[in-house]
């Protein structure tokens, strides 16, 4: 399973530690919710970096007091159709203000991309190597977004709103046609 | 009319693009029909029993002809000559091959059209009042606000997988003409105490296996915050909404098992978090939107002029069809006329590529370019001038559209079922048919009055039969269709689930049992003004329940 960060295909620096394997010295692992939550105390003081895997049926809010901590968590895909996890990545990073790195694991295909990037996800577990190859390409299909959200991009409506109040006219030329009648 | 922008129009080429590569992924068999699925649904394809069918979307029922004749394009070029408008404003096309749906797809964004979010587990087309921006009782077009929210739920990153779909509709006036209460969310527009506007929000409604009416969770909602609010109450679904189970995972459920209450104070919670931030609606943004909707130029113009009032009393049927047809405008001198898609015999909510086309030319003679698609699965011309009716008149009676039969017992909402829909387990269209050919006689429809019948095919409810004056289940037993009989249900202002009257009965018999509550119902009724919907709410379904099994 191909791992995608910074829009090309990487090796894993985390290891994926099990609940019943110890944990490595200095290697960035990454642990089950259930592990970190039972040791967060101990683990926390451990050399090196991080990271939680959080399945998509608990609460951010559990978390929140350890996030501080963590520079990396991974948020679960069981299904290419439960997107819980996309409403979990926006809290961490929109109102809990997470910075480290947010993975996507489990079914993901390249359909998801622009979703999850837009969710604030930045390293993605891609299902199918064909998928990983065009991750640029699939992730920069939309260069027009309605809503805003983690990525911090404009939406249309605040874009327009400032093409009103600047050069209208100059601005619309600068994007491309001017409306028409439909 | 909405104009669409260089954005609109660039997200659409960029999902038509994305779409043909995911066509071509399926074709290559890259992609498995389980993965293809859920990408098809978002763009409206389905697979049917026959075919794919495409479903596009007529955000707030509002056509340009323009878009019109695109439609009727798009029959004759890929299906076999005709639509099917549905429910939800939205328009079918039940005979399209996979490998031209991008094609398609292309010609109809090339008019401001898609497919994009009318099937899968988010927020579909939203629907309004068809008369909106002419009805005389509104406070302001509703269709800004629906504007507003379709622009933010599409291609939402966090709620494009969401449990299961999700209706929204929006009204701005005391009459309910989007029947708002069978929504999962609905924002009704309305003036406080205080004299400001603002949203009363309901949620949890939905019809179905479990029929439910959605409740109010926020009385008074400032304008401001509709697009936080709305964002707050898909987040406690999408996290919090079953997905084990399909038939418990819409919004009712979880606000059913929650507890209104409780529902709306996890709402509460999450709103109160992101209400001041990037989702605040500044005046600009809903000027900008508003500015958008283009309106006619009306002329100034008196109600009923000479030449109407000659042709009235001239002409029976043209003062049926002005009496059943016709409705108010808010522009003095002008109506709103309404086309009945129901003709005897017919399949309710069809329409030829060659009724949309002649349809286009009259709009743009008469209606300033504009057509409207109402939830009964007819079409409205929202512009005419008064003088011009009977000239319009004549014209649609060729074409045959000017049916007066409108909110009459033959004006039948119904589902496509067996005939078309694999979920279905009884056929919809043919009752449909049998009872347009049973009440044919117009004098006998207006005896009978406001009479709404809805057909669903199976318990998912496509024909809103909970809400139909009569509403007709078809259910499957031991392999054959048998019919549910449900009165009293109405989906207005006052909206009520139906009653059921007793044992469902066999095919056969469905005509005959309609034909005995309307005959029930004459004998009943305390004046001849007495509605259907008001005898059976005085009396309850017992004396129906009576005539109707007494001889069974």
């Amino acid at each position: 399973m191909p791992l995608v960060e910074n829009g090309q295909i990487v090796q894993d620096r985390y290891l994926y530690v099990g609940d019943e394997e110890s944990m490595p010295d200095r290697v960035p692992a990454i642990v089950t919710a259930q592990r970190f939550l039972t040791n967060a105390d101990t683990l926390i003081r451990r050399d090196g970096s991080l990271g939680v895997r959080w399945p998509n049926n608990r609460r951010i809010a559990e978390l929140a007091p350890w996030l501080g901590h963590l520079t990396l968590i991974a948020l679960e895909f069981p299904k290419f159709r439960d997107g819980r996890a996309y409403s979990q990545a926006r809290l961490l990073r929109e109102t809990y203000g997470f910075r480290g790195t947010l993975r996507a694991t489990g079914d993901v295909l390249r359909d998801q991309f622009h979703f999850l990037i837009r969710a604030g996800f930045d390293s993605f577990e891609v299902k199918k190597p064909a998928d990983a190859r065009v991750f640029a390409e699939a992730a920069s299909r939309y260069s027009v977004v309605y809503q805003p959200s983690a990525d911090g991009r404009i939406p249309a409506l605040r874009r327009r709103a400032q093409h009103a109040s600047s050069d209208a006219a100059g601005d619309a030329r600068s994007f491309g046609d001017p409306p028409e009648r439909i | 009319m909405y104009i669409y922008d260089a954005f609109d129009r660039q997200l659409l080429a960029e999902r038509v693009t994305e779409f043909r590569d995911q066509v071509a992924r399926r074709l290559s068999g890259e992609l498995t029909e389980e993965e293809f699925k859920p990408l098809r649904l978002m763009n409206g394809v389905y697979l049917q029993l026959h075919a794919y069918m495409l479903r596009i979307a007529i955000p707030y029922g509002t056509l340009s002809t323009l878009q019109l004749r695109k439609l009727a394009e798009i029959a004759r070029k890929y299906d076999r000559g005709y639509g099917h408008f549905t429910t939800r404003q939205n328009i079918q096309f039940h005979w399209i091959k996979l490998a031209e749906l991008p094609d398609a797809m292309a010609e109809l964004a090339s008019v401001g059209m898609h497919g994009m979010q009318t099937s899968g587990n988010n927020v579909r087309n939203i629907t309004t009042d068809q008369w909106a921006g002419v009805a005389t009782d509104e406070i302001q077009d509703p269709r800004i606000w629906a504007e507003l929210i379709r622009q933010h739920v599409t291609l939402h990153p966090e709620f494009s997988f969401m449990p299961r779909k999700f209706k929204i509709a929006v009204g701005a006036s005391h009459r309910d003409r989007a029947a708002l209460r069978i929504h999962d969310m609905a924002l009704r527009l309305h003036r406080n105490a205080a004299g400001e506007t603002g949203f009363e929000v309901m949620v949890g409604g939905g019809l179905g296996r479990t029929p439910y009416l959605a409740q109010t969770i926020k009385p008074f909602l400032p304008k401001r915050d509709v697009l936080s609010y709305v964002e707050a109450v898909l987040r406690t679904y999408n996290q919090f909404g079953s997905r084990d189970n399909i038939w418990k995972a819409r919004i009712k459920i979880l606000v059913h098992d929650l507890g209104a209450e409780a529902f709306a104070k996890e709402v509460e919670t999450e709103w109160q978090s992101i209400k001041d931030g990037a989702l605040v609606l500044e005046p600009a943004m809903v000027a900008d939107i508003a500015g958008r909707f283009r309106y006619p130029n009306y002329q100034q113009l008196d109600d009923n002029p000479p030449e109407l009032n000659v042709a009235r009393r001239s002409g029976r049927s043209f003062d049926a069809w002005m009496n059943n047809c016709v409705t108010k405008h808010k522009a003095p001198g002008y109506a709103i006329v309404t086309l009945s898609l129901k003709p005897e015999g017919g399949t309710p909510g069809d329409c030829t590529a060659a009724q949309m086309e002649k349809l286009a030319e009259l709009a743009d003679r008469y209606s300033f370019g504009e057509v409207r698609v109402g939830h009964e699965q007819n079409l409205a011309l929202p512009h005419v001038a008064q003088r011009d009716l009977p000239a319009l008149w004549r014209e649609l009676d060729a074409i045959g559209l000017a049916r007066p039969n409108v909110s009459f017992i033959s004006d039948i909402i119904s589902c496509p079922g067996l005939d078309y829909c694999s979920l279905a387990n009884a056929r919809s269209i043919p009752i449909a048919q049998e009872l347009t050919r049973r009440f044919r006689d117009l004098d006998h429809q207006r005896n009978l009055g406001r009479l709404h019948i809805n057909i669903s095919g199976c318990i998912n409810a496509c024909g809103h039969h909970h809400v139909g004056h009569i509403g007709i289940l078809g259910v499957e037993k031991n392999g054959e269709e048998f019919y549910q009989i449900t009165l009293g249900g109405k989906a207005d202002e006052n909206a009520t689930l139906g009653t059921l009257i007793g044992p469902a009965v066999p095919y056969a018999q469905v005509a005959d049992v309609v034909e005995d509550i309307a005959a029930a119902y004459i004998d009943l009724r305390q004046t001849a003004d007495e509605l259907f919907i008001d005898t059976v709410k005085r009396l309850g379904v017992e004396p129906f329940r009576e005539r109707v099994y007494a001889a069974r």
